[in-house]
């Protein structure tokens, strides 16, 4: 049932909202418990799942909700989604318990003055976003998945607005502008889609293989494209993340960063590719253009970066720039490498901002030239902190490299040139992660704090020891991913390209 | 080539404990905390000594196969499996593997027991048995794995803990920036490394070495891809072996503790491009072009190397200068193709025991004089540390080529081969064994001979026996190693059915051989005439322009810093510039275009009603006329 | 019947300029009466050119709501007569940018 693993943490956040005031100590335990519950349920539900059903959706339900405009209450779960939604759910539970103290939830840095916000407050936002983020991935009516779509900007628009750094509104209006932006256009995309579908109907599987005039079908692709871009985020729309970044508190940004930008490319993958293939087969030479820019673009731009948040901000988009370049590259390896990327970066990046974010509730600032010889004090701190940069890199053993290798190896067969530049952006990534750690864990001593607590070494521990394990065994991952491939791959009429010799038919060695 | 693996049985098929035994003891000591402190080193030498002895069982039990059948797979599990690509991880035991795992796992667990004692005192030692164990696990993944995904993954592994081990002393900011160096600079290799597993995949299909092997042949694999390949893979080796243009972190790696020096450094991980290209020996064969340029990079870094050598007066990095001179021995003579794979291993084993066991010595030194690391603070020193002396005395000869130490039949092979095939290269490596005999000559004589000139407060003594011990074990290998393996051919046929060397007479006495030794006997004289027989003084002299040249590395460091770090820094700020004027600027501005406007418009709003009424008065009129207008 | 329709347009446009140009808020609410019923006039009119009740019951519905704009329009201006001490609808001008 996944309308109920998306209202249990919807009424939980109802009911941590509607504690009395001054009961923020009751909170932070009850919605804890109520996401590891949905965790829990949504585990439960995952192993429900068939890879090996020849149905696209599992778990479906459908409802009328609005039948005169032919809008549906309908969810359902592929591969993709399922992986996104098992992320989401995974991360939250560990979200919530870094973000126990008030210094955890400020955005700022300051260790003096910690602004008093309610605790409940956040924590509720926080369960709403989570109930959101289930709603976006599992929506399978256009109609439904714009509504969640523009619904998680409201508890993102606080978190960021409420809990962040001085300069939170700024950044607040500025993040909401941006998705406003996109999502207007999304909007516009939408209802041409539905007149254009003219079925009277916004399900998913009655808007795909439409037979669309090219130049109306090229205008709808760039309406979902941009809305998507912007929330990936691509260059050159890109520049509200890093503000976004500096300003939010560490928790909140693992789910913007983790989860919620996942959005971005996960729509393009559902609605860019499957309902304009024709559109995104000739979108696809600009848009593989702009996200090997990213790539290195971000690099470059982390390298330079004097703030902590801001440089994991510009990380990711670089990463992005990866999942990109694999989910229009079309083909096997490099699409399922990026589909198998928005998780990894999920958990990689998490781990960064939690680390990050540990890091700067005990300094007070996110400056790096205010951290110093932190290996020395705090070994642990600096030990996570060092694994989760090392996935950032996309070490092997460690989850992200074979996403980024597979994403890879599937460009160079189509697109060698980008495939050989976007591999430039692992030398950069070497450089912008060993450098920051070098300066906040290296050199002499310049702080003096204590090292990690139980209560974040619960927060960050498991999703290290998932980052290890995906490393060394992502199959059960992509044995979920494969079959959504393949569709897609079908739907956009695209084939593997052929090696130039194929392999003699003669297994490689013998198996026993 | 090896198409049909048959799969191993027995002892064999539980190669992956010979992986895990010290992987679990890097995840006990890491995981377990202080708890482990106590007896952590002690468990990180049994593990590593018990992955030696499971390997020396595996040995014994493939010399029970004839020859041609020793190769052996071991399918561990499915890695990845999407689409086109289908990764297995799985392990090789064949000839060539096992001598690197006897390699490393016997010099690596010397290195344990002596850092016993070497990091006794260092608050830190859990977590440096810890690396050392994580280094020893990824360097047998590296060499055991049967395809080039695994390879990469034990690659980057010991390059990781390379990484943690430069770095181990954080506290001190040229060790962090050493480590950081040493990594970025790998990763510049890997990155060719990575793309050559790309236009594997694109080409062949697979990355496993029996499919792409097996395929090389094809003649539907144009030549311009084998050589593309085999220079990707070059790039790789030069990154991990230190090999011209890529070799500038091998000096400052010296930052790390002397064992880990001596390991990693020196004996096993800097040789992985050795390994990788003679593993590889089928692609470069279909590329002369590529091969050519192997031994070039070779011969190139052999001098250099030896010049950079000549002129440290760290003890250290003038070791450094030397293994990077015979790594390049090694490249020479793996880029000749199959008469130079024997040899090039051959030089890489003796090398690891002679180097390793000078790599101690120096360390054996610099804890008798409180971690001084220069030369010229040193002298005299052989009746102090008699066995350490002795030790070192025994890898000095068998790096400079005295008969019958190791280094003689491996060095001596691999100039012949040179000779045998391009003079020039075969000028080098002869030119490369004088200028060796030089510098280590006058590291022996600054360091063990001629006045005392350390300070008075310092009193040198003889380390203790969990450190002289494997220096003596190290030793014996120096001495006998190469006699033990070249003579008769005895390493020649074991590796045979990898390396298809093609069977040679080998003479004892040759030509070059003489020549050899004669230039030889010249460095160490000019040695003694300038270090040993006259004072050396405590501060440096100025020195001619090759000395500074070779004082500076070369100038490789320069020339990076002018060619990459510089720009490089300067597009950076550009970028962070152009984002945020730019870019977010554009933005900006747009909100505040908006802003300003509405801030205009809303002046319109008087506030009058007149001024309303008005407007809408001239609204309606508007429209009727706009009505009147679309009627006619 | 165009006479009707003549006078109604003039009485209108007496309304409107009366509306622009006068600052007293009484008279300018009587102008807004005026031109009520200059429309009135108008729906009457039409209604009995095409015979056709629903002008005649527009005409009714105006006067509805004029007599409840009167009773709001009032109660205002003599909530702002209290307050200001003036009738003057230039007065009134706090509700600008």
């Amino acid at each position: 049932m996944l309308s109920a693993l998306i209202a249990l943490p919807a009424l939980g956040a109802l009911a941590v909202g509607l504690l009395p005031r001054g009961k923020d100590q009751l909170a932070k335990p009850i919605a804890l418990a109520i996401s590891v519950a949905v965790a829990v349920y949504a585990i439960v539900l995952a192993f429900g799942y068939d890879t090996t059903s020849a149905e696209r959706f599992q778990l479906t339900e459908t409802y009328w909700w609005i039948e005169s405009f032919g809008v549906h209450w309908a969810l359902g779960l592929d591969g993709v989604s399922l992986t996104l939604v098992l992320l989401s759910v995974i991360l939250v539970p560990l979200v919530l318990l870094a973000s126990w103290t008030p210094a955890d939830r400020y955005g700022g840095a300051s260790t003096d003055d910690v602004p008093e916000r309610s605790a409940k407050g956040y924590f509720a936002l926080i369960l709403f976003m989570e109930a959101m983020m289930i709603g976006v991935f599992a929506a399978t009516d256009v109609f439904l998945f714009y509504v969640f779509f523009e619904a998680i900007l409201i508890p993102v628009y606080f978190l960021v607005g409420r809990y962040g750094g001085p300069q939170r509104s700024y950044a607040a209006v500025k993040f909401l502008l941006y998705s406003l932006f996109g999502g207007l256009l999304m909007l516009a995309a939408v209802i041409g889609l539905y007149v254009v579908g003219g079925r009277n109907s916004f399900l998913l599987s009655d808007l795909t293989g439409l037979d669309i005039d090219p130049a109306t079908a090229k205008w709808l692709f760039l309406g979902f494209f941009i809305a998507f871009a912007i929330k990936a985020p691509m260059v050159p729309v890109h520049t509200w993340l890093p503000d976004t970044a500096g300003q939010a508190p560490a928790g909140a940004l693992v789910l913007i960063v983790g989860v919620l930008d996942k959005i971005g490319t996960y729509g393009m993958i559902r609605f860019c590719l499957e309902l304009f293939p024709g559109a995104s087969r000739w979108a696809t030479p600009v848009v593989i253009t702009f996200a090997v820019i990213s790539i290195i673009y971000g690099a470059v731009l982390a390298i330079g970066q004097v703030d902590l948040k801001r440089l994991i901000a510009y990380t990711s988009i670089s990463h992005f720039g990866f999942i990109v370049l694999g989910i229009f590259a079309m083909t096997t390896a490099a699409q399922s490498g990026a589909m198998l990327y928005m998780v990894n970066h999920g958990f990689s990046t998490g781990a960064l901002f939690l680390v990050v974010g540990f890091l700067i509730s005990r300094q007070g600032s996110a400056r790096i030239d205010a951290f110093g010889g932190v290996q020395k004090v705090a070994p642990l701190l600096a030990g996570t902190f060092l694994v989760a940069g090392l996935s950032g890199l996309a070490l092997p053993g460690l989850s992200s490299f074979v996403s980024e290798f597979l994403v890879l190896v599937g460009t160079f067969s189509r697109y060698q040139v980008a495939a050989i530049i976007a591999t430039f952006g692992i030398v950069l990534a070497a450089i912008y992660i060993l450098w920051v750690y070098q300066r906040v864990a290296g050199g002499p001593s310049l702080v003096d704090f204590p090292d990690l607590s139980k209560r974040e070494l619960a927060a960050i521990g498991p999703i290290l020891a998932i980052i290890v394990a995906l490393g060394f065994f992502p199959q059960p991952i992509l044995k979920v991913i494969n079959p959504s491939v393949e569709r897609t791959l079908t739907v956009v009429e695209q084939n593997d390209p052929q090696p130039t010799v194929a392999e003699a038919p003669t297994s490689p060695g013998v198996r026993p | 080539m090896e198409t049909h693996l048959v799969a191993a049985t027995g002892l064999q098929a539980y190669a992956w404990l010979l992986i895990a035994l010290p992987l679990a003891g890097a995840a006990i000591l890491l995981l377990g905390g202080r708890a482990t402190d106590k007896w952590g080193h002690y468990l990180a030498t049994a593990l590593s000594g018990g992955a030696f002895v499971l390997g020396f069982l595996m040995f014994w039990q493939m010399l029970g196969y004839p020859g041609e059948e020793r190769a052996r797979s071991v399918h561990l599990y499915q890695f990845i499996k999407t689409g086109s690509v289908d990764v297995d991880m799985g392990l090789l035991l064949d000839q060539l593997s096992i001598s690197f795992v006897l390699l490393i796992t016997f010099v690596g667990t010397l290195i344990h027991v002596y850092s016993i004692g070497y990091m006794a005192e260092d608050a830190n030692r859990r977590k440096f048995f810890a690396y050392l164990n994580l280094f020893v696990a990824s360097m047998l993944l590296l060499v055991l794995a049967d395809n080039y995904l695994g390879l990469f993954v034990g690659w980057e592994g010991v390059g990781l803990a390379s990484y943690l081990l430069i770095g181990f002393w954080q506290h001190k900011p040229t060790a962090a920036v050493a480590a950081k160096k040493a990594f970025v600079v790998n990763r510049v290799g890997d990155m060719g490394l990575a793309i050559a597993m790309m236009l594997m995949f694109a080409t062949f299909g697979t990355v496993s070495y029996t499919g792409v092997f097996g395929l090389v042949e094809n003649p539907a694999v144009s030549e311009g891809v084998m050589t593309a390949l085999g220079l990707l893979l070059l790039l790789g080796a030069c990154g991990k072996s230190a090999q011209l243009p890529l070799q500038s972190w091998l000096l400052d790696a010296m930052e790390g503790p002397t064992p880990v020096s001596a390991l990693i450094h020196a004996a096993t991980m800097v040789t992985a491009g050795v390994y990788l290209i003679v593993r590889s020996g089928v692609i470069f064969e279909a590329s002369p072009t590529a091969q050519l340029v192997v031994a070039i990079v070779g011969a190139v870094t052999l001098l250099a190397g030896a010049i950079i050598g000549c002129a440290k007066d760290d003890i250290k990095k003038a070791l450094a200068g030397s293994t990077m001179s015979q790594i390049g021995y090694m490249v020479l003579a793996a880029g000749l193709g199959p008469v130079g794979y024997v040899v090039a291993i051959g030089h890489l084993i003796t090398h690891g025991f002679f180097k390793a066991g000078m790599f101690l010595g120096a360390g054996s030194v610099m804890h008798a004089t409180e971690d001084d690391v220069n030369m010229r603070r040193y002298g005299a020193l052989r009746k102090l540390l008699p066995i350490t002396f002795g030790t070192f005395f025994l890898g000095y000869l068998a790096i400079i080529g005295v008969p019958p130490f190791a280094g003689f039949f491996t060095k001596e092979g691999i100039i012949e081969a040179a000779w045998d095939q391009n003079v020039v290269l075969g000028v080098c490596a002869i030119a490369g064994a004088a200028i060796t005999a030089f510098y280590m000559s006058r590291l022996m004589f600054m360091t063990f001979f001629g006045e005392k000139r350390w300070d008075p407060d310092v009193h040198p003594h003889e380390s203790p026996a969990v450190m002289t011990v494997p220096l003596v074990i190290l030793a014996v290998g120096s001495a006998g190693m190469g006699a033990f393996l070249m003579l008769g051919g005895r390493f020649e046929s074991f590796l045979e059915p990898v390396t298809r060397t093609p069977h040679a007479e080998h003479h004892l006495i040759t030509l070059n051989g003489v020549v050899t030794l004669v230039l030889v006997a010249v460095g160490v004289a000019i040695a003694w005439v300038k270090y040993g027989a006259r004072p050396v003084p405590q501060t440096a002299p100025q020195g001619s322009a090759l000395t500074t040249f070779a004082r500076k590395d070369l100038y490789g460091d320069a020339l990076n810093e002018s060619l990459f770090m510089r720009p490089g820094q300067w597009l950076t700020r550009l970028a962070v510039f152009f984002d945020n004027r730019g870019v977010d600027g554009l933005v900006n501005g747009l909100a505040a275009l908006i802003g300003g406007t509405s801030g205009r418009v809303r002046r319109l709003q008087t506030g009058y009603v007149r001024s309303y009424a008005l407007s809408m008065f001239l609204g309606a009129g508007l429209l009727v006329a706009a009505l009147l207008v679309v009627r006619i | 019947m165009s006479h009707y329709l003549i006078l109604s347009a003039l009485l209108f446009s007496i309304g409107a300029v009366g509306v622009l140009i006068r600052r007293n808020a009484i008279v300018v609410f009587m102008c807004v009466e005026l031109m009520l019923n200059a429309t009135n006039l108008a729906f009457v009119s039409f209604s009995k050119m095409h015979g056709n009740l629903d002008g005649q019951v527009i005409a009714f519905f105006v006067m509805v709501v004029a007599a409840a704009e009167v009773v709001v329009g009032l109660a205002i201006i003599m909530t702002i007569f209290r307050s200001r001490r003036s009738s003057s609808v230039d007065d009134a001008s706090l509700l600008k940018y």
